[in-house]
């Protein structure tokens, strides 16, 4: 299936109740909103509780989601970003400190929203500290598509960490 | 320097600002970038990007999160469909062996984990721990009308398996998958055994519980055959992470009774397989779960006997194991235990899975000493390999 059916998928089913369709949301995205909500707070509770709020949130308004515009992962990346971040500024923490924090963790919300090949080349690559000939060979792609990909993933995070927000 | 030499080079500016070429070819970029304005600058730019990626590791999600975000939501919002109740272990329990397996680096994939059962010992690469596991899966999909992984290629599970070992051809079934997946990447195979199992939980309604299961040398009901394939799942999670020497936590409380529960009710079928089998001499052992004769050995002791069950810690319980088979008819009087065996909950399900020696188990006994034996040597008989 590709990512875009997947994400169709998981809205209908998400929208018509399946408890299977949440606990695979869960398992599909958890890593991300755990990772993120936990760099941005720092604090294990705190990002737990945050987990819990992005996910039924969605489980709540699977509607509000919309395939046509944008991947599942995106979105879910961006509201756990911001949820995060207002998270912060609740707890009046200075607004250096969240700035510092939130810039921090916007290269990792920026790749989680990459195409997803991009996105896993990149992640195969950079955090298991592997050549890309040897990313190549885990993914079963060509040397060559691996260079293009690894290029091509850090031209759109560059375009977003000095363009984007 | 050529158009090619150029183009080629810059090609390679991604996996250069990532520090992931090979020495020869980094430093082939460099020389290249002293003469080369344009690819100098994409070069910089990239690794500055590069720079902004995080290396340190995101937290480490804490045991039973998946349960709590899960509670959460259907509390909010309750499911129009829910999933079965007897399918929640396999959700958790899948979901946790795929959590250790995203983590799994490419050496851990080749590292050799050992599935002890009670027959001996296993020994596989993860990705074909994953083959076993999905073998034995797509028995439970089949019943649930989905495609057998095989292919419609395979020969069903022979129905009335005979022989030393009722198992071979669920053991045939897994190593025959691992061959076909054998030129396929671990990632590829985490992917296929992920999918299976979550079309698995897709088919968990609740009025699938009753359909049968074909495991050839027994059958279960589709309640019990998820219980049991959660049962298994965990079990071979904790082999994997054992050979990788990671953490693996336990099943929740609720789900392990459930484990529990299932294991103590096959215990009479193999407490009379392994007496028919001291009565038939050396040969051949019983299966996991034989269904109890009709008959009485002759010399048995009489009918009614049973022991007692206490399982402490989370998964706490009771339960009454019949020593002589179902003999005690629902419509005779409760017979007061022979004895009472006291145990922790993972313990039991780890004797089950013949992964500890009854010998050594810290087990709380009263009353008939033998009965106890008898109980803890048929524990192991539900292995399986």
């Amino acid at each position: 299936m590709t990512a875009p059916d997947w994400d169709q998928q998981m809205r209908s089913r998400l929208a018509r109740g399946e408890e299977s369709a949440l606990g695979e949301l869960y398992d599909q995205l958890s890593p991300l909103v755990h990772g993120l909500a936990g760099r941005i707070l720092g604090d294990e509770q705190a990002a737990a509780q945050l987990t819990r709020e992005v996910f039924g949130h969605l489980w709540e308004h699977p509607e509000e989601f919309d395939p046509g515009e944008r991947s599942l992962r995106s979105w879910v990346g961006e509201l756990t970003h911001r949820r995060a971040v207002e998270r912060l500024r609740r707890a009046d923490l200075r607004s250096e400190e969240i700035d510092q924090r939130a810039a921090a963790a916007q290269a990792q919300y920026v790749v989680a929203a990459l195409p997803p090949a991009l996105r896993e080349t990149l992640e195969t690559t950079w955090y298991d500290g592997r050549t890309y000939q040897e990313t190549a060979r885990q993914l079963g792609i060509s040397e060559q598509a691996a260079r293009q990909r690894l290029r091509l993933g850090l031209q759109l995070l560059a375009n977003e960490l000095e363009f984007g927000s | 320097m050529t158009e090619q030499e150029h183009e080629a080079l810059r090609g390679l500016l991604g996996a250069w600002a990532l520090r992931a070429c090979l020495p020869d070819e980094a430093a082939e970029v460099e020389r290249h970038l002293l003469g080369c304005a344009e690819c100098a600058e994409e070069g910089e730019r990239l690794r500055r990007a590069a720079g902004r990626l995080s290396l340190d590791d995101p937290l480490d999600q804490p045991d039973g999160l998946r349960q709590q975000v899960l509670d959460f939501c259907l509390n909010r919002r309750a499911a129009q469909h829910p999933l079965a109740g007897w399918a929640a272990p396999f959700a958790a329990e899948t979901a946790k062996l795929d959590a250790l397996l995203r983590d799994l680096g490419p050496a851990e994939w080749q590292e050799l984990a050992e599935l002890p059962w009670r027959g001996g010992s296993l020994r596989m690469r993860p990705a074909e721990v994953l083959c076993h596991l999905a073998a034995l899966d797509g028995l439970v999909g089949t019943a649930l009308g989905l495609p057998d992984p095989g292919g419609s290629a395979w020969p069903r599970v022979p129905a009335q398996a005979s022989g030393p070992a009722p198992w071979g051809g669920l053991l045939d079934r897994g190593e025959r998958l691992a061959a076909e997946h054998a030129a396929h990447s671990p990632q590829e195979v985490r992917q296929f055994w992920r999918a299976q199992s979550q079309a698995l939980l897709r088919g968990a309604v609740p009025e699938a519980g009753d359909l049968p299961v074909d495991y050839g040398f027994t059958a279960l009901p589709v309640r019990d055959a998820f219980i049991d394939r959660a049962f298994e799942t965990w079990m071979h999670g904790e082999d994997v992470a054992r050979a990788v020497a990671y953490p693996y936590a336990q099943p929740a409380p609720g789900h392990l009774r459930q484990m529990v529960d299932l294991a103590a009710r096959q215990l009479p079928g193999a407490l009379v397989g392994r007496r028919q089998a001291a009565y038939a001499g050396p040969g051949p052992a019983p299966g996991s779960a034989p269904a109890p004769p009709a008959w009485q050995p002759e010399g048995a002791p009489g009918p009614g006997r049973t022991v007692r069950l206490v399982i402490e810690g989370p998964a706490a319980g009771q339960w009454l194991i019949p020593l002589d088979g179902r003999s005690t008819a629902p419509e005779q009087p409760p017979v007061e235990p022979v004895a009472e065996l006291v145990m922790d909950g993972v313990e039991f399900c780890q004797l089950a899975a013949a992964h500890r020696d009854p010998e050594h188990l810290p087990v709380g006994e009263y009353g008939d000493r033998a009965a106890i034996r008898e109980v803890l040597a048929a524990v192991p008989l539900l292995s399986r390999p």
